[in-house]
């Protein structure tokens, strides 16, 4: 019996071993980076991966898995067999990875490329620059509506939004509560400058939910930021939130009838985070590559999300495809960021969790 | 020499082989080796259970009630806590503790896991701790009671401490008590959740009920179709098994998918409906993103799972007996319920447990087409695993279901026999 056992455990092991080698070899020659699928992962293929492959040779296999980003890196740092080496990620899920220590800190200085005119990055970045987070775009969640389905006025404020007797059809939402409970309070009265100060108390949340109320029967939830201009599309829906870049392409690539509404833009910065080990030259030199001013205003050839240094904007310029201009398009745009909400990631990373639960015994009451 | 000695009649009466070795010792070794070439055929099944298998429902169900991370990180303030009495403000020797400790985890940038870890049962802990941690590097010496309720309030409140001290202990019933809508109050009394948090007892009796009622339909739908399979022809049964068996073969996501196109507002049993008049077509039905589209959906995409055990057991039963009771004088219906249904029941029995343990579980249909008002347990699960990432809770709430259908495999097992059930 002793001898069958330890055959087995040798057997086993020898297992294990042939299972976990491959892993270790690849990294070398390949870059392995997470994205968001669709069209913005399409926009990081043209502007950043083929110019990088084409320049250092190294291939870049693309994982579509940023929806579950956070949950990926800390589940292959807890099994110590982490096989991303970029994962792009919002500002929220990257200041909570860095605080859990599954991310790597970044020195932003050392690492990136200073503007032309020598500015350094932390002084050219827009957004502030957190400990572990590359800023790369500052995008948009948004109202679009079909303009196909409204016999009179098209809907131009949340409130019309909610207003369902003088603009018809079902509404989608996304299924979650960042975002909704801002809008559900724009809708009751709130100012857009306001809203995280009402958020914060027990009775402003409850405002916030009895608003929903007033939509509930009419919503379709989304959860795939392709569906939205999806269900737009099929008239399924007649208004849904979406993000302004699918919203773009569908509304000029695809040349669907589908309008952008700007009031109530909530932006947030999305970008690159390194999980825990992978912050190797070959990243840096990723990193560096794909940031800099040139490639941040090339991405914006391709989606219109704003690039999130301040020596890109100028120069942005028209659509690679359909050669519309691109800065109307632009969340960044002065004239689109009259009403806007800048996204408050950390009072998301704090109350992000309550909130949720509430959400979800909300929708299933 | 001992060879010789060996070959002439034993004087202790030991029965021996032709090779003269004793036969016990000679039939222990090839038994032995039998029984390890046994094994080691068995062993990377084994090994396959036990790494994919065992292994992962244990650590799921240790995570549901153990909870390390303050002790982790903070070994020597948890230590503390554990002694204190909980009464009040903990002395200065807590907060001096706490504060080198929670300094310490600054540096080693964890932080995170003891505030995402108290941020479940205290929204706002995240950045209480990792502020102070922050602010704690310009506090050089104490006493650090008032210094660190000078950097925030919350430092001053007993019931932030009695949090602390009751989570600072690895083990906790705290995830059960979510997966129920419990928790406990500031005095550390167990009471119910505010009722607009409340979800998840709704969500297992939903589940429970919604597997119940698929299992019924699949007996439904599956009874006549597997009688039609087994009574017909060989030739003909065989064309309709195929029929059966294709979509069985279809990936889950195709018949789900497919589910929409017709179910959907604009899908094409609406587009009937409203060509026949029956609705009118501002007024089309909502069937799909709700309990309606759950139930369709899996009740199609479960039936085979009803089927082929029921054919099976059907192809089983002599056709004489229900002749036998023809020529004994009951009708057919007679025959057929009293005779021919009470054969069946194994396979019946065998076709539900399939259906009623993969039901409680499923995931993508109610995922795909359930809305909000169609989600099962399994999909809270899921989103506790990807989106809110409080595994601990996932573990909790999975570890329920493992224990439910555990329980309920006990009682069918009481009631009709695992032996009794027939898979094919």
């Amino acid at each position: 019996m002793n001898h069958a056992f330890k055959t087995t455990a040798v057997a086993g092991v020898t297992a294990m071993g042939l299972l976990a080698a491959p892993a270790a070899t690849f990294a070398a020659e390949s870059l392995t980076i997470v994205s968001w699928g669709g069209a913005y992962e399409e926009s990081q293929r043209k502007a950043y991966y083929e110019p990088y492959t084409e320049m250092t040779g190294t291939e870049i296999t693309q994982v579509s898995k940023s929806a579950n980003g956070l949950a990926g890196v800390r589940s292959q740092v807890e099994a110590g067999n982490v096989t991303w080496d970029v994962v792009d990620m919002l500002e929220g899920p990257a200041i909570r990875a860095c605080d859990e220590g599954i991310i790597e800190p970044i020195d932003h200085d050392e690492i990136l490329k200073p503007a032309p005119n020598g500015d350094s990055p932390s002084e050219d970045f827009i957004p502030e620059l957190g400990e572990c987070f590359v800023p790369e775009i500052l995008y948009a969640t948004l109202f679009a509506y079909n303009a196909e389905m409204f016999d009179g006025d098209n809907p131009s404020t949340v409130k019309d939004v909610w207003n369902t007797a003088d603009y018809p059809g079902k509404r989608s939402l996304q299924k979650i509560p960042a975002g909704n409970l801002e809008w559900a309070l724009m809708a009751d009265g709130v100012d857009h400058e306001e809203v995280y100060d009402v958020l914060d108390s027990s009775d402003g949340v409850g405002r916030a939910f009895n608003s929903l109320n007033k939509i509930k029967g009419d919503v379709v939830w989304w959860s795939e930021g392709a569906q939205p201009p999806q269900l737009l599309a099929d008239e399924e829906v007649s208004i849904a939130t979406g993000y302004n870049g699918r919203f773009f392409n569908a509304q000029v690539v695809e040349d669907q009838p589908i309008e952008i509404m700007w009031d109530g833009q909530l932006f947030e910065v999305d970008g690159w985070v390194v999980p825990q080990g992978k912050l190797t030259d070959e990243v840096k030199q990723f990193l560096r590559f794909s940031t800099d001013t040139k490639r941040l205003a090339d991405q914006a050839k391709y989606i219109s999300y704003g690039p999130a240094r301040h020596s890109s904007a100028p120069m942005v310029g028209k659509h690679k495809e359909t050669g519309v201009e691109m800065s109307p398009h632009m969340p960044t745009n002065p004239e689109n960021l009259k009403t806007a909400i800048p996204k408050d990631a950390v009072f998301w990373a704090d109350k992000g969790d309550s909130l949720s639960e509430r959400f979800n015994a909300w929708l299933a009451m | 020499m001992a060879q010789h000695e060996s070959a002439t009649p034993a004087a202790d009466d030991v029965m021996r082989a032709a090779d003269g070795k004793p036969l016990k010792d000679s039939l222990r070794r090839s038994m032995r080796r039998a029984k390890t070439k046994a094994l080691l055929l068995v062993a990377p099944l084994g090994l396959f259970i036990l790494f994919s298998f065992a292994l992962p429902i244990a650590d799921m169900v240790k995570r549901s009630f153990y909870s390390p991370e303050i002790q982790n990180v903070l070994p020597e303030t948890a230590e503390l806590l554990g002694d204190w009495d909980g009464d009040g403000l903990p002395p200065e020797q807590i907060y001096a503790t706490f504060a080198k400790e929670l300094a310490q985890a600054d540096e080693n940038r964890n932080v995170g896991v003891v505030s995402q870890r108290v941020n479940y049962v205290m929204p706002g802990a995240r950045s209480l701790f990792s502020g102070t941690a922050r602010k704690l590097g310009n506090v050089d010496s104490g006493p650090y009671k008032p210094a660190m309720i000078e950097i925030d309030e919350d430092w001053g409140d007993p019931e932030v401490w009695s949090i602390l001290k009751r989570e600072a202990y690895p083990i906790t019933m705290a995830y059960y008590l979510s997966a129920v809508d419990l928790r406990y109050n500031a005095a550390g009394e167990i009471e119910a959740v505010a009722s607009y948090m409340q979800i998840y007892q709704k969500l297992f009796w939903r589940t429970l009920w919604m597997s119940v009622l698929i299992t019924v339909m699949t007996i439904l739908l599956g009874f006549p179709v597997s009688y039609l399979l087994a009574n017909l022809p060989v030739r003909t049964s065989n064309l309709l098994m195929i029929l059966v068996l294709l979509p069985f073969w279809t990936s889950l996501l195709v018949r789900t998918s497919s589910w929409i196109v017709i179910l959907q507002s604009e899908g094409v049993l609406n587009d009937v409906l409203v060509t026949f008049g029956i609705f009118s077509n501002d007024n089309r039905p909502q069937m799909i993103y709700n309990k309606i589209g759950t139930i369709v959906g899996m009740t199609h995409i479960l039936l085979p799972f009803m089927i082929l055990p029921l054919y099976s057991v059907m192809k089983g039963i002599p056709p004489s007996y229900l002749r036998a009771a023809r020529s004994l004088g009951a009708n057919p219906v007679v025959a057929f319920v009293r005779v021919y249904v009470p054969q069946t029941i194994p396979g019946i029995g065998a076709g539900s447990i399939l259906v009623f343990i993969l039901s409680i579980g499923y995931y993508i249909t109610p995922a795909l087409i359930g809305g909000s008002s169609g989600q099962l347990i399994s999909n809270f699960i899921a989103y506790h695993m990807q989106q809110s990432l409080n595994w601990h809770l996932a573990a909790a709430l999975g570890s329920i279901l493992l224990f439910v259908v555990l329980g309920l495999y006990y009682i069918y097992n009481k009631l009709v026999g695992a032996d009794a059930l027939k898979l094919g």
